[in-house]
């Protein structure tokens, strides 16, 4: 299979700034799979994300999706309706005052017919659970809620690829849970690509594929199994490793043999009580 | 007599049109002097509302809210001081900011309090010195800063103002894991240094669990006050009002699902191992 | 509070004026206002009333909501009815007092000014009450859409609009959130000369214009990713359709106009 992004030794530096925000980046992501990017305030995700539907265009080097170069500007709007994007503050990418006029606004954009548009709305807003609040006003809803409609809102495009850039960041436990799930649920049974960037290490632990950047360079980049237990290059990245990762090597500094790649609470406690039978 | 006392609370939003809505419903609390409080509950409990009580933002639609034994409604100047002895933090600060220079707007506290060039210039140093911003920043406009930055100058800006208490509403949304631990570590030394009372409002639960207390609200009201422990022991409960449960509580949670003999009421990561081990060597012993 | 404001006039419902084609709505209200004006008779004011108490009965609109529209209008409906009352000059005198004389031509004037200003609010809130600022932007923009033609951006107008009203409710929020964030900060807005007020609103407008700025930042962004260019080669969801109770709102218009003719011509 071919990959879906392939992303070629980019580099790319804000204007006026001293340092390049992304330094040589490659990247291979396949059709179906949910990678998560870690990284610290100032790593260079927000950027990377960037360029994956061409807001920005690299100084050095090539972005592909599905085969189009991002440089081109003609493949523009091909590339934006396959790569959607959702962004922190919910808030400020809701542009209609009822829910389902603003999900319409994508293909209304495309110039999509009438009757399949008022089709995808109902099916974006049916696969983000918000299908009950179709007619309500955006404002009124609350922070979790308000994402989902945003991920509606980008769905309605038909994209292959969805790429969130911290769209959890400003929600409180439970929205920060019906975001995640909604997202998983496109990812597992929609087969949509998933790119989730993040600062929650337990989000990221539901990934196939963890990259962790670093002063615009991928500097670790394996399955969370291979990436979590590794929790002295986590924390000299100023990272935190997961809560499970840190109760393990706990308990094996202890003399308990568990074994580190356990990494939601689920598993975490099934290799405890297997070890201490 | 408990430094800050709410009596039979109760706010009501847009009273008397089809919008009306309790945000508080006849809530009491007392909080002592010295303590670090939680205040925990997801968005919409009432948690936001009843800060802007505390410095008499927001007037009760009923109830009285004491600080020092004394109404802080009871007259103009009693508004206003109360205003200056609970300092709050709102959630995302940063907005906040408007001066043309990161000192001028720590500044902008303390001269709203009248106090002469000298003492504001030693308190605004000595804010920023405790939310770690170095006075090479002190002229930039504070517009350039970076995020984090922000979030720290504007914290200061309220530092500046030593309140008695200080009131902080998700003060490390957004920052990131390391961001996040020094800037707490930030604010837990200046309690220590300055003595005084912080109530932190949060549903980061790995924030609640280093408070003296927790209360958690839901839908206006109190459902929970007690130490962390405590609590922590009602999993159930707080995941059915919409919050999490600290990583060590879950997990403890689950080993005792599955018949693991754990005490009540683990909400660290150092417990639960500690428990855990301690199960290990008896599991040992009888063999 | 400034949370406490309620915006907006629309009140939802399922109704037949309600589901009326907003275009009908906005070419009616026109109708109406300019039937208004060719009023020459009381009796024209009773059949206005008329046809605006069945539109308010039809729309399940309470004379009580009308009457809490009208409110803040109290203080030009009494000044409008002073001025006729005591200005209008004649020689019917009614009532006389020293140098104030009112006129049966005064009285008169006064009432029917006061009646015409009534109506003619109380019939735009027919609009307003029944159609969602939405569905008022919708009608506008097909209405306004032969000026495309003429190189005028009705699209991006009808949008600039749709995204104010969205706005509304987050600016009046943030409003509120940094008010209270300087107000914690010891800010004084409400006492001190007109100057010194001037200069306390600093605070809460800077970072006010700041933050709508970084928003509409935002937002251009986000409707760039969803492939936003320009209103050419757009398409609707909702397609505007009349239906035959637009023929029927129609048709009720012209027979307000013509009765209102009818009764000014026979004088009653």
């Amino acid at each position: 299979m071919d990959p879906i992004i392939r992303i070629k030794n980019i580099s790319y530096t804000y204007p006026d700034a001293d340092r390049p925000a992304l330094d040589g980046v490659s990247l291979d992501i396949m059709p179906g799979t949910f990678t998560a990017v870690l990284g610290s305030n100032g790593s260079g995700k927000s950027t990377l994300a960037k360029h994956l539907n061409a807001i920005l265009v690299p100084a050095g080097g090539k972005v592909f999706v599905d085969g189009m170069d991002t440089a081109d500007e003609g493949n523009l709007l091909a590339i934006r309706r396959q790569v959607g994007m959702v962004f922190q503050n919910p808030d400020n990418q809701i542009v209609a005052n009822v829910v389902e006029d603003d999900v319409a606004f994508a293909p209304e954009n495309l110039g999509v017919e009438p009757k399949e548009i008022r089709r995808r709305v109902d099916e974006a807003l049916k696969s983000v659970g918000m299908y009950e609040f179709r007619m309500h006003a955006p404002h009124l809803l609350s922070g979790g809620q308000k994402q989902r409609v945003a991920i509606a809102g980008v769905l309605a495009m038909d994209p292959d690829v969805l790429v969130l850039d911290e769209p959890t960041a400003m929600l409180d436990p439970r929205g920060r849970r019906e975001v995640i799930a909604a997202v998983e649920t496109l990812c597992r049974e929609r087969g949509i690509t998933v790119v989730l960037i993040t600062h929650h290490m337990d989000e990221a632990v539901r990934a196939d594929r963890v990259l962790v950047l670093d002063k615009g360079r991928i500097v670790l980049d394996g399955t969370p199994q291979q990436i979590f237990p590794q929790t002295a290059a986590l924390q000299a990245l100023r990272l935190t490793v997961p809560d499970t990762v840190a109760l393990m090597s706990r308990l094996n500094a202890a003399g308990m043999d568990l074994p580190m790649d356990a990494l939601t609470p689920a598993e975490c406690a099934a290799a405890i009580l297997e070890a201490l039978q | 007599m408990s430094l800050i006392e709410l009596r039979d609370l109760t706010h009501i939003y847009s009273q008397g049109t089809p919008f009306e809505k309790v945000a508080i419903d006849s809530l009491s609390l007392s909080i002592e002097a010295g303590q670090t409080v939680g205040l925990i509950g997801h968005t919409g409990s009432g948690k936001s509302t009843l800060i802007s009580h505390l410095n008499a933002l927001l007037k009760p639609s009923s109830g009285t809210v004491l600080l020092d034994g004394e109404d802080i409604f009871a007259s103009k100047a009693a508004i206003r001081a109360a205003r200056f002895r609970v300092g709050v933090v709102f959630q995302y600060p940063e907005y906040q900011l408007f001066e043309e220079t990161v000192f001028a707007d720590i500044a902008y506290g303390p001269k709203n309090l009248k106090l002469d060039n000298a003492e504001i210039d030693r308190r605004v140093r000595e804010a920023a010195a405790f939310v770690g911003l170095d006075a090479g920043q002190f002229d930039r406009s504070p517009l350039e800063l970076s995020g984090g930055q922000k979030r720290r100058a504007a914290i200061a800006g309220v530092l500046a103002m030593e309140p008695d208490v200080l009131v902080l509403d998700e003060p490390t949304a957004g920052l990131d894991p390391a961001g996040r631990e020094d800037l707490l570590g930030r604010l837990f030394r200046w309690r220590e240094v300055r003595g005084a009372t912080i109530i932190l409002v949060t549903h980061d639960m790995s924030i609640a669990n280093r408070c003296d207390r927790l209360v958690v609200m839901s839908e206006g009201k109190i459902v929970l006050d007690g130490t962390p422990e405590a609590v922590f022991a009602h999993g159930e409960q707080l995941v059915s009002i919409g919050l999490d449960l600290p990583a060590a509580a879950h997990i403890a949670k689950l080993l005792r699902d599955q018949g693991l003999d754990l005490p009540a009421g683990i909400y660290t990561l150092d417990r639960l191992a500690e428990a855990i081990l301690a199960l290990r060597g008896k599991g040992a012993s009888p063999c | 509070m400034l949370k406490d404001i309620t915006l907006g006039q629309y009140f939802p419902g399922d109704t037949v004026v309600h589901r009326l084609d907003p275009r009908t709505k906005l070419v009616l209200t026109l109708v109406y206002i300019a039937a208004l004006f060719m009023v020459g008779s009381w009796g024209g004011y009773a059949l206005v009333f008329a046809a605006l108490a069945s539109v308010a009965a039809v729309a399940h609109i309470r004379p009580r909501a009308l009457l809490k529209g009208l409110k803040p209008l109290v203080f030009i409906i009494v000044f409008t009815a002073v001025l006729n009352l005591f200005f209008t000059g004649g020689d019917d005198i009614l009532f006389q007092w020293r140098s104030i004389h009112v006129t049966w031509s005064g009285l008169k004037r006064a009432v029917s000014m006061v009646l015409r200003i009534l109506l003619l609010v109380s019939g735009t809130f027919m609009l307003t009450y029944t159609t969602s600022p939405l569905a008022i932007t919708d009608g506008l923009e097909k209405l306004l859409s032969p000026l495309k033609k003429l190189h005028v951006p009705v699209y991006e107008l009808s949008l600039m609009m749709c995204i104010a009203l969205r706005f509304i409710p987050t600016l009046i929020e943030e409003t509120d959130r940094i008010m209270s964030a300087q107000k914690a900060r010891g800010a004084d807005l409400e006492t001190g000369t007109l100057p010194e007020r001037a200069k306390a609103l600093l605070p809460l407008l800077i970072p006010l214009f700041i933050s709508s700025f970084r928003r509409a930042d935002e937002l251009a962004l986000a409707m760039e990713c969803r492939c936003y260019n320009g209103g050419e080669g757009r398409t609707r969801m909702k397609q505007l359709r009349m239906a035959w109770q637009d023929g029927v709102a129609f048709a009720l218009g012209a027979a307000l106009v013509a009765g209102i003719l009818l009764l000014r011509r026979l004088g009653i």
